[in-house]
């Protein structure tokens, strides 16, 4: 539970960081969705035995997170602790694949151990982007984005909704797990039997809540539609942003740059 | 059991993005047809419900492990399926967005198998058979259980079906499935219990709400039909088109290329440059793209003494760049951040955080 606490002061301080005023920040929101977007697609397109092409790829999640002024040790500790899924499902094929595919001197490497660590890569390289994504944008910034690009805007509103209330009610929820642990010996109110009521009344009390937020929403006269100060604006340098970066994107794409350095570099310590 | 960016191929990442956001949008027609607008903040809020829901944790007998509710089918219990999809997909997204839960391009495969089989096949073939109008506490019971396990077990299905398409995952077919289906008839049954301990407290507290619920869903009137036609065509389209991207040799994006410019000369040209740089390299290179040749095997020995690795070139050069791109990442970011502390445009205020 204290993990659960923790991830979510962290949706806190994401949220802190997107509210800063560095020229990335500044950049439309549609800007950025799409340019990750592009980035997400090429990186995955690649071999399941590439490496090193994908290497210079981590170009685009560090210089946007060095100049959106985001701290590296928050990101990567994120990336450390998520979802366990890509790993645990890669994992097996070093276990399947076993035909040596690299000779290194002496030191024979199996297909599987190359393909898990191009998992390993795909995996930091894109949620890297998503959590940079996030932080250099902000998420209301990020919904608007998704409604002007056409996603209909009831599930737009959905999510600016959600976003809101997540926290009131996770800290609900977390009240309601320390008293019943205060009140309960080891394990024993934790079982079925109360989980329904306790979970129930949380439930309840949501829709008495979202009755309320209605009755406010109406008196001050929501349409449907949210409304922001700023208006979204496509301006020559978010244009440059997004052919600039895809430019590179489709560069590396077809040109493996490290093999190309290392190439001439082994050639020079010769 | 969230589908990741790092185990899908475009292919299979763009034909489930395809099929979700066309769900997406069929929702989002069918809600805004049929409601009022009161049932928007119910939506957000009980999608946020869900999550603070996932804090609460209850043992499970005889086992000492502990489990915790789901999501998809209470939503689809409480709003309807539309609702309910449209609920599950938010907090999906917000998962990928800042729990990095799955990712970006994998959300559509996540929507798809948490959101569309609890919401458009369990609850209404399932469910609501089993529940009926009236529904009493046994059949409550019964149909909560054996359509969230329906629902956990075609939504795993159809993971493995992503992950083998995709073809990054080594694990084969009957493996990953004989993997999947056990764990998911054990956690969708804990699931089940979760929904129904929930459920029949609500029906106990407050019945209105779960007989409106049961009403409103006018579920008669989806056309499953309609549904399952539009999201196969936008399925195959999207695959079809985005299969030559995913093809395994990294020329298939070559070819697209060519194919799409309308010319060989695009490619032509790329090979020339290709060749023509391969030539250089040739020329120039110390170790060759791809190890030696038989009879050069006696050359190879030789260099072996002064550089460990000779019979590896392209790994060689391979690790030594990307190494070396690996710092110049670094060194960009670090100056770009250097320069910016000097600047101090808009320190973060640390009493903040």
């Amino acid at each position: 539970m204290a993990k659960i606490d923790k991830n979510f002061l962290d949706i806190g301080y994401t949220d802190h960081l997107s509210r800063q005023l560095t020229p990335i920040h500044q950049l439309d929101p549609r800007a950025k969705l799409v340019t990750t977007l592009v980035f997400i697609t090429t990186v995955v397109s690649f071999g399941k035995y590439e490496i090193s092409a994908l290497v210079p790829f981590f170009i685009y999640p560090v210089v946007l997170a060095a100049m959106g002024n985001l701290p590296p040790a928050y990101l990567l500790k994120k990336i450390l602790l998520v979802s366990p899924f890509a790993l645990l499902i890669g994992i097996f094929n070093p276990l399947i694949d076993r035909d040596i595919l690299i000779n290194l001197g002496d030191i024979r490497i199996a297909g599987g151990w190359v393909s898990f660590t191009s998992i390993l890569i795909r995996f930091i390289l894109t949620v890297g982007a998503a959590l940079v994504l996030i932080a250099v944008t902000g998420f209301n910034a990020v919904c608007m984005a998704l409604q002007k690009l056409g996603v209909p805007k009831v599930f737009v509103v959905q999510l600016m909704f959600l976003h809101r209330y997540m926290f009131v009610l996770v800290e609900e929820a977390s009240r309601m797990v320390r008293a019943r642990s205060l009140r309960s010996l080891g394990n024993g109110g934790a079982g079925i039997k109360t989980y329904g009521p306790l979970v129930g009344h949380l439930l309840l009390r949501t829709m008495d809540r979202a009755q309320r937020i209605h009755l406010a929403m109406c008196c001050r006269g929501f349409d449907g539609q949210i409304r922001i100060m700023k208006p979204l604006k496509i301006r020559p340098i978010e244009i440059g942003f997004i052919f600039g970066w895809s430019a590179l994107f489709i560069f590396m794409r077809f040109f493996n740059i490290p093999l190309l350095m290392g190439n001439t570099i082994t050639e020079f310590l010769r | 059991m969230h589908m990741a960016d790092a185990l899908i191929s475009p292919a299979v990442g763009g034909a489930m993005w395809a099929a979700s956001a066309g769900l997406i949008g069929y929702c989002s027609k069918k809600v805004k047809q049929d409601l009022d607008d009161r049932k928007i903040p119910l939506m957000g809020v009980v999608g946020a419900f869900i999550f603070a829901a996932q804090m609460i944790n209850f043992t499970i007998p005889g086992t000492g492990s502990s489990g915790h509710l789901g999501g998809g089918m209470i939503l689809a219990i409480l709003l309807g399926p539309y609702a309910a999809f449209l609920t599950m997909a938010s907090v999906l997204t917000v998962q990928a967005l800042f729990f990095a839960d799955g990712g970006l391009l994998a959300l559509g495969c996540n929507i798809f198998n948490l959101g569309f089989f609890p919401c458009f096949v369990a609850y209404p073939l399932i469910y609501k058979k089993a529940v009926g109008r009236n529904p009493g506490e046994a059949r409550l019971f019964t149909g909560a259980i054996i359509s969230a396990v329906v629902g956990l077990q075609l939504g795993a299905f159809s993971v493995v079906l992503q992950t083998v398409l995709s073809g990054i995952s080594e694990l084969p077919f009957v493996t990953f499935v004989l993997l999947m289906q056990p764990i998911h008839l054990a956690i969708g049954i804990v699931e089940g219990l979760a929904t129904t301990a929930v459920v029949i407290f609500v029906g106990r507290a407050r019945p209105e709400i779960i007989t409106a619920a049961a009403e409103s869903a006018h579920i008669g009137r989806v056309s499953i039909k309609k549904v399952i036609v539009g999201l196969l065509a936008a399925t195959i389209l999207t695959g079809g088109a985005l299969s030559w991207f995913a093809s395994s040799y990294p020329d298939g994006l070559e070819w697209a290329m060519s194919k799409t410019s309308g010319s060989d000369e695009l490619a032509s040209s790329q090979k020339g440059l290709h060749t023509s740089l391969a030539h250089i390299q040739e020329k120039t290179a110390f170790l060759p793209d791809y190890g030696f040749k038989a009879e050069e095997i006696e050359t190879t020995t030789e260099i072996r003494k002064s550089w460990p690795a000779v019979d590896a070139g392209t790994t060689v050069s391979g690790l030594v760049g990307g190494t070396v791109t690996l710092l110049l990442a670094g060194l960009i970011g670090y100056t770009l951040k250097r320069r910016k502390q000097k600047l101090k445009t808009q320190p973060v205020d640390a009493s903040d955080v």
